[in-house]
């Protein structure tokens, strides 16, 4: 079954085969595993790189293959960073919490130590007492069921009510914003029981992990997300090459069309947005380990418009193109926002790209909106020789996608 | 030679008697002053107070020079005999100096022969408040106005006698009103007939005013306490409460009596641990071994044993709490001791409150209105772009900002608020008129059939303008001043007011509901608009040129949002991230209330504005809060209206 499915979708195979060499290589270059030639920082980068082209994946599963232009998927990816880092955190704090009160003359109950750990993280918002949410954080496998479990149910939840209601386009589109935003506000709060604007921080020390250095421990995350991003390819690959994936291509080119076909829209619908909102889930619980901290300001509605940046500019509608598009944008802004790009002289005007970076970004993403629609996968197109429909004029019928003018003429 | 010897001794001394009664009794209040000159001359704020009383109570009139000349630090004191003078600079380093007595001049005396009296802010505020009853019967009205602030802000019963003295003789009504109402509150903290101060507190009844309930509240303020047996008689019980029951938890109660020292403190379990700390003896306490008391009962056990042996304290049993807490009578008792005062101080207050929360209300109701008018212009413009042409505008936060940094380069250029302000709105209009039509023309228009890449493009239209912004004009926020006349605020009383602002921002939403309606169904531009609008290709066949329709609509809606920016510029300050606050609020505006329609949109407007305020009235420290169960409220909303309060009907409604 897996061979044919690979022999049928010749670009996973080649997809996985350039990871695997980006893997080695990196492995082969970094300060932890390697040579040194490449550092801890920034093989950090390249690991949290590879989760956000796991998310931009989920994204372009969700839009570029069903057409439901989610603005909420860096919420759910941010809940996963939440859901790890309540752990990480927990665990680290336990660790400094036992090893400080060893040294009491009188060994410390479960309860003291618990109420110190309560101490050491909520002391910043003013409060020493465990919300309810932290009631699995001492355990690392509800929490790890957590980070699937609580994107899952919200993004079902939020999608049942949203789909059953038949809010399609850009409503949903703006609905889903206004749930990051009412999560990413409800966050902001200091009660909501994570440390408010505070976020939660230290997240990159494993616990129990004290003697792997850093440089060790970010080649493991490295790997870590590589693997993920992997799976998570195929997984795609798998449901988009099969009877499901034609089923949700007809939802996005004409979702009426597939209703009175007889399938349940709302049930596949439903179905896409859970599984890509777990994928993101999982890929920020990768992700946030490797950043250190997260805060609120991390799913903002903004950070989720940019999810849709990535997958449009490396290309909606094909998978490579989405990992693409993650992997190109956001590197190419750390380079130029992180003060390494040189100063442009223009003779009247020196052009600073740390002033003037997303200015380029957010023209170029009108450009490729506008001339690109295919974004930098369709290069692949030139160079694969495989054709587009050459569709022009104006759309006969009311709505989109409906034959134009001149294709009715031939 | 012995009769010339006693007479010039007689005459010796009765030169020094005369000197005698001379020297002490000089003037009436020189000699108060040589009795307090100790205390003058050290100066402290800690011990100054008799020597002010001492002035304030003689009832001379000289005293008010006095305090006057010692309040703005022209009493000097002459070294050589300690005397007290009114000092006055003349040329050089020397001093007239005035008796206080006399008025009149005793001379020209150098500065190193003086001592001047140097009162630090606390004894000149002690001063003040000895001066009010001097200045309540001033001939200036400004200072009789002065002495009633100074009153209001330190009341003190021993001005309630000046200031009843000083009413009869009030000739302006404005400070007669304010010194009757001022007497009023004096009788009820300090005065010392009960009946009338209950008759006073009967007749403020159902006031508003802050001032009322400031010195309402300390009548009845109350203390919790315990007492073993019966409450002693004399005490002004406000009610009796039982322990468990309503808001006192044993616990607290418990407290309480080790506070009063009527019952044993319980050990907290810092102490039991310390304890058993300090009785280490050879890895084991009370004879258990120290690894196992990492667990509750073991310590329990162990701390057991260190009292038998007399080495602890014994703790407090759950069941000798029980039997302390029965054993004793908890009550709250009145500050205030008398029963018939603090009755009528309970009723006057509840009656205050009935009115206080109707008063709030209607506040409330204003802020709601407010806040629905600032959505509404927020999201007007949006109401054209995306209600009547469907297109996704994310930039429209952007127009907004683009709106109000234009008002405060304008300002910038002209001084003068009002003109600015004049000068600003129509600029703005072009300036995002402009732009709104520049960006149809360039991008918009050829995404027409795609509206979630509208959605994406002009996102990217959005950030490149922030950032443009911040280029420009540098992170930190600008200031767009309102015009003198739009600061201050309406106030009907001390619980319902209302900042001019905001009233013009009501009165503005209103004209651009106006203007809206006139242009949509009044004009050949808001005719075309909704023929092409209904139907593209027929409006097209009709003669009516789409291209330009689309146009000058995107430019009026993206105008409209300039003028809002403007508007919001004045109580927001006005930053790159200005737009983006208000960009998801506007959308969910125009889609709770209806895509397509303006009275949608203002149905919109007023149910989030009400629900937000209401939610933060529920919660008032935390508006994030309201924010969150606001949007919350808004996707449940959409379950049961997807289309919005006011929904289209039939093929206006599109698919």
């Amino acid at each position: 079954m897996s061979d044919t499915f690979l022999t049928r979708n010749p670009s996973t195979l080649v997809f996985l085969a350039v990871l695997a060499l980006f893997v080695l290589s990196v492995t082969l270059l970094a300060e932890g595993a390697g040579v040194g030639v490449i550092s801890t920082s920034f093989v950090k980068t390249l690991g949290k790189t590879l989760c956000l082209a796991l998310v931009a994946l989920a994204m372009d599963l969700v839009w570029g293959y069903t057409g439901i232009l989610s603005l909420g998927h860096f919420a759910f990816f941010g809940l996963g960073g939440y859901m790890i880092g309540m752990w990480l955190m927990y665990a680290r704090t336990q660790a400094i919490v036992v090893s400080s009160l060893s040294e009491a003359p009188i060994p410390a109950t479960d309860s003291e130590i618990v109420d110190a750990i309560g101490n050491q993280i909520f002391g910043v918002v003013g409060s020493s007492e465990f919300p309810l949410i932290w009631m699995f954080a001492d355990s690392l496998l509800l929490q790890l069921m957590l980070v699937v479990a609580v994107p899952g149910v919200l993004a079902l939840v939020f999608g049942w009510l949203a789909f059953r209601s038949r809010v399609t386009g850009v409503y949903l589109s703006i609905l889903t914003q206004a749930m990051t935003l009412g999560l990413a506000l409800y966050l902001f709060q200091n009660d909501s029981g994570l440390r408010g604007n505070n976020g939660l921080s230290g997240l990159q020390n494993l616990p129990g992990m004290d003697h792997v250095p850093q440089a060790t421990l970010s080649i493991w995350f490295f790997w870590a997300s590589a693997a993920a991003l992997a799976l998570g390819y195929l997984f795609a690959a798998w449901i988009v090459a099969g009877k499901f994936g034609s089923v949700l291509r007809g939802i996005r080119d004409n979702e009426a069309r597939v209703r009175f076909l007889g399938y349940s829209v709302e049930g596949y619908k439903l179905f896409i947005f859970t599984v890509t909102a777990i994928i993101a889930g999982i890929a920020g619980a990768l992700y946030y380990p490797q950043a250190g901290i997260i805060n609120p300001a991390e799913i903002a509605p903004v950070a989720s418009i940019y999810l849709a940046v990535w997958v449009a500019i490396g290309g909606r509608g094909r998978l490579y193109g989405a990992v693409i598009g993650a992997i190109f944008v956001s590197l190419v802004s750390s380079w130029f926002t992180g003060g390494q790009a040189p100063d442009l002289d223009l003779g009247f005007y020196t052009l600073k790209w740390v002033d003037w970076w997303l200015i380029v970004l957010g023209l170029s993403f009108v450009l490729v909106t506008l001339f690109a629609p295919r974004g930098i996968g369709g290069l692949v197109d030139l160079w694969s020789d495989r054709r587009q429909p050459d569709r022009h004029g104006a759309d006969l019928g009311p709505g989109a996608g409906a034959l134009r003018e001149k294709e009715a003429e031939q | 030679m012995r009769t010339t010897l006693l007479a010039g001794l007689m005459v010796l001394l009765s030169s020094l008697a005369a000197l005698a009664q001379q020297v002490p009794e000089p003037a009436p209040v020189q000699s108060i002053l040589q009795e307090q000159s100790a205390l003058i001359q050290k100066s402290s704020r800690k011990t100054i107070a008799p020597a002010i009383a001492a002035l304030a109570e003689s009832g001379l009139p000289q005293a008010q020079a006095v305090l006057e000349a010692w309040q703005v630090k022209a009493l000097w004191m002459r070294i050589s005999d300690g005397m007290f003078f009114r000092g006055e600079k003349l040329e050089g380093q020397t001093y007239r100096l005035f008796d206080f007595d006399t008025g009149q001049a005793v001379g020209d005396v150098a500065k190193s022969d003086l001592k001047q009296i140097k009162p630090n802010s606390g004894i000149r505020a002690l001063i003040a408040t000895a001066l009010v009853q001097f200045q309540l019967s001033d001939p200036d009205p400004s200072r009789r106005e002065e002495a009633l602030l100074a009153i209001e802000r330190a009341p003190a019963g021993a001005l309630l006698a000046p200031l009843r003295a000083s009413i009869p003789g009030e000739t302006d009504p404005v400070l007669k009103v304010r010194k009757m109402r001022i007497e009023q509150l004096l009788t009820i903290a300090h005065g010392t007939d009960e009946a009338r101060r209950v008759a006073t507190i009967q007749s403020l009844s159902g006031d508003l005013g802050l001032d009322v309930r400031a010195t309402l509240n300390p009548l009845v303020s109350t203390q919790l306490r315990a007492f073993a047996g019966d409450i002693p008689a004399g005490l002004n019980v406000a009610r009796r409460v039982a322990p468990g029951a309503g808001a006192l938890s044993p616990d607290a109660a418990y407290d309480l009596l080790v506070a009063a020292k009527l019952a044993p403190a319980r050990l907290s379990s810092d102490e039991i641990r310390t304890t058993l700390a300090a009785h280490i003896e050879g890895g084991r306490v009370g004879g258990v071994p120290l690894a196992q008391l990492n667990k509750e009962d073991a310590r329990t056990r162990a701390y057991a044993a260190l009292v038998e042996a007399g080495q602890a304290p014994a703790r407090v049993s759950a069941e000798q709490i029980t039997q302390s807490l029965n054993a004793h009578v908890f009550a709250e008792i009145y500050d205030e001791p008398s029963a018939v005062m603090t009755h009528a101080a309970q009723a006057a207050l509840t009656s205050i409150a009935t009115q206080v929360a109707v008063g709030q209300a209607v506040d409330l109701t204003l802020d709601a209105l407010s806040l629905a008018s600032i959505y509404f212009l927020a999201a007007i413009g949006l109401a054209i772009t995306f209600g009547v042409m469907g297109v996704i505008n994310m930039a429209h936060g952007e127009f907004i900002m683009m709106g109000a940094y234009t008002g405060y380069v304008v300002q910038q250029v002209i001084p003068n608020h009002t003109v600015s302000i004049l000068v600003a709105v129509p600029l703005a209009f072009a300036v995002t008129f402009a732009a709104g039509v520049a960006m149809e023309r360039l991008v918009i228009r050829w995404l027409y059939n795609r509206p979630l890449e509208t959605l994406l493009a002009t996102f990217g239209i959005s950030i490149a303008l922030q950032q443009l912004a911040k280029n420009i004009f540098g992170t930190q926020a600008r200031p767009l001043t309102a015009p003198g006349w739009l600061d201050g605020a309406w106030i009907i009383n001390d619980v319902v007011s209302i900042s001019y602002i905001r009233i013009a921002i009501f009165m503005l939403a209103l004209i651009f509901l106006g203007v809206f309606l006139f242009i949509m169904r009044r004009t050949r531009l808001g005719l075309e608009t909704r023929a092409v609008t209904q139907n593209r290709a027929m409006a097209g066949s009709m003669g009516i040129n789409p291209e330009r329709v689309n146009m000058l609509t995107f430019g009026l809606g993206s105008g409209i949002a300039g003028i809002a920016g403007v508007a919001i510029g004045l109580f927001a300050k006005v930053t790159s991230e200005l737009g983006s606050d208000y960009i998801v609020q506007s959308f969910m505006t125009v889609v709770v209330g209806g895509v397509g329609n303006i009275w949608g949109t203002l149905a919109g407007a007023t149910m989030i504005g009400f629900f937000q305020k209401g939610v933060e009235w529920l919660n008032p420290s935390n508006t994030l809060a309201a924010q969150t169960y606001m949007i919350v409220f808004i996707i449940v909303f959409i379950q049961f209206r997807p289309r919005g309060i006011i929904a289209l009907k039939g093929r206006a409604a599109g698919d």
